[in-house]
C-alpha cells in the first residue's frame, strides 16, 4: 500500500501515490471533457452535412462568397499559436520559467490575431448583407426563392465559427490566468500540469478549426473556377 | 529543480520535432487551399477531409502528446471518436433514406 503520511504538495496531493499518477489523472480528465466537446461540435457538423446535402447548389454559391485566402491565412495563424503553446508546455517540462511566460505571450498574440481577422471577416458579412435574419439579406447570384436556403448556410457559418471563436475567447482567458501564475513562479519541471492540460484545450480548438476551414471555405471552390 | 530527469514523467520532444510538425501543418494548409480550386468532382471533398484528418492526427499525436500518453487515455480518445462516428453515421442513415419508402411528409 502507498504511504499516505507524506506532506501534501502541489505536485502530489494526498489522494495520489505518485506525481505521475496525479498528472495522468488530470490528462485523462481533460480528455473526457474534450470528448464531450467533440460530441457538442459533432452535432453542428452533422447539421451542416445534412443541409449541404439538401441544398448543394445554394451551399456552393454561399460557400464561395467567403474569402478562402483570408481563411487559409487565419488557419496558419492558429497553427502558429498551437506551436507556441506546445513550446510553452515544453518549457514547463524543462522547468524554464521565463520561457514559459514568453511562449504563452506569443500564443496569446497569435490567438488574438486570429480573433481579429475573424472579426474583420464577420464585419464584411454585415457590409455585404450576408447576415441571416437581416431584412435586407441578399446573396448575389441566387433567385428570391433560394435566399432562405442561403440564410441556412450563413446561420451555420456564424454559429460554427462563432462557437469556435467563443472557445478561443475562453482559451485566451485561460492563457492570461496561466501567464499570471507562471509569472508568480508556480510552475516548475515537477509541476506544470495546468499548462499541459490548458495546451490540450488550445490544440483541441485548433483541430475544430482544421475541419471548419475546408468544410466552410473550400470544398465547393472548384465548382466556380 | 531544473534537472531534466525529474521532469521525465514523459519524454520531452525536441523543439526541432515541433518545428517540423508546424512546417508540415502549414504545407498541408496551403496544399488543401490550392487543391480546392482544381475540379476533382466528388474527390474534392474526399481530399479536403483526408488532409484535414492528417492535420488532426499530427496535432493530436505530437502537440497533444497522444503518442506518449497512457493506454487508458489512448483508449478514451479512440472511444470518443467512435461515439462521434455513431452520431454522424446514424444521423446520416436516417436523413439519407427518408425518401426511399415514398411515404409523404418525410
Amino acid at each position: 500500500m502507498a504511504d499516505h503520511s507524506h506532506t501534501e504538495t502541489i505536485d502530489l496531493r494526498v489522494q495520489f501515490d505518485t506525481p505521475e499518477q496525479q498528472k495522468d489523472c488530470s490528462t485523462l480528465g481533460m480528455w473526457i471533457f474534450l470528448i464531450t466537446e467533440i460530441m457538442f461540435f459533432g452535432g453542428m457538423f452533422a447539421a451542416y452535412t445534412i443541409y449541404r446535402q439538401n441544398y448543394p447548389e445554394v451551399f456552393a454559391i454561399a460557400s464561395t462568397s467567403l474569402n478562402a485566402k483570408i481563411g487559409a491565412f487565419n488557419t496558419c495563424v492558429l497553427l502558429f499559436s498551437s506551436f507556441t503553446m506546445v513550446m510553452a508546455v515544453r518549457a514547463g517540462q524543462l522547468g524554464k520559467q521565463k520561457a514559459i511566460v514568453g511562449w504563452l505571450i506569443l500564443t496569446l498574440i497569435f490567438g488574438g490575431a486570429f480573433l481579429g481577422v475573424k472579426g474583420i471577416e464577420w464585419h464584411e458579412k454585415f457590409v455585404e448583407h450576408h447576415i441571416p435574419g437581416q431584412a435586407e439579406f441578399h446573396l448575389e447570384g441566387l433567385p428570391a426563392g433560394e435566399q432562405g436556403h442561403a440564410q441556412i448556410f450563413f446561420s451555420l457559418y456564424f454559429s460554427m465559427t462563432g462557437l469556435h471563436a467563443l472557445h478561443m475567447v475562453v482559451g485566451a482567458g485561460m492563457l492570461i490566468w496561466l501567464l499570471l501564475e507562471a509569472r508568480k513562479g508556480t510552475y516548475s519541471a515537477k509541476y506544470f500540469t495546468p499548462i499541459d492540460v490548458g495546451g490540450l484545450y488550445w490544440h483541441f480548438v485548433d483541430i475544430i478549426w482544421i475541419f471548419l476551414f475546408p468544410l466552410l471555405y473550400l470544398i465547393d471552390r472548384h465548382l466556380k473556377v | 529543480m531544473h534537472d531534466e530527469s525529474q521532469s521525465q514523467h514523459h519524454p520531452v520532444d525536441s523543439a526541432r520535432t515541433y518545428a517540423a510538425i508546424l512546417a508540415t501543418l502549414l504545407f498541408l494548409t496551403i496544399l488543401t487551399t490550392v487543391v480546392a480550386y482544381v475540379d476533382l468532382g466528388y474527390f474534392s471533398t474526399v481530399i479536403a477531409l483526408a488532409i484535414a484528418c492528417t492535420k488532426m492526427l499530427l496535432v493530436a499525436l505530437f502537440f497533444m502528446h497522444i503518442r506518449h500518453s497512457t493506454k487508458l487515455t489512448k483508449l478514451v480518445v479512440v472511444g470518443g471518436l467512435l461515439w462521434l462516428a455513431i452520431l454522424l453515421l446514424l444521423t446520416l442513415t436516417d436523413f439519407a433514406t427518408r425518401t426511399w419508402t415514398g411515404v409523404p411528409g418525410r
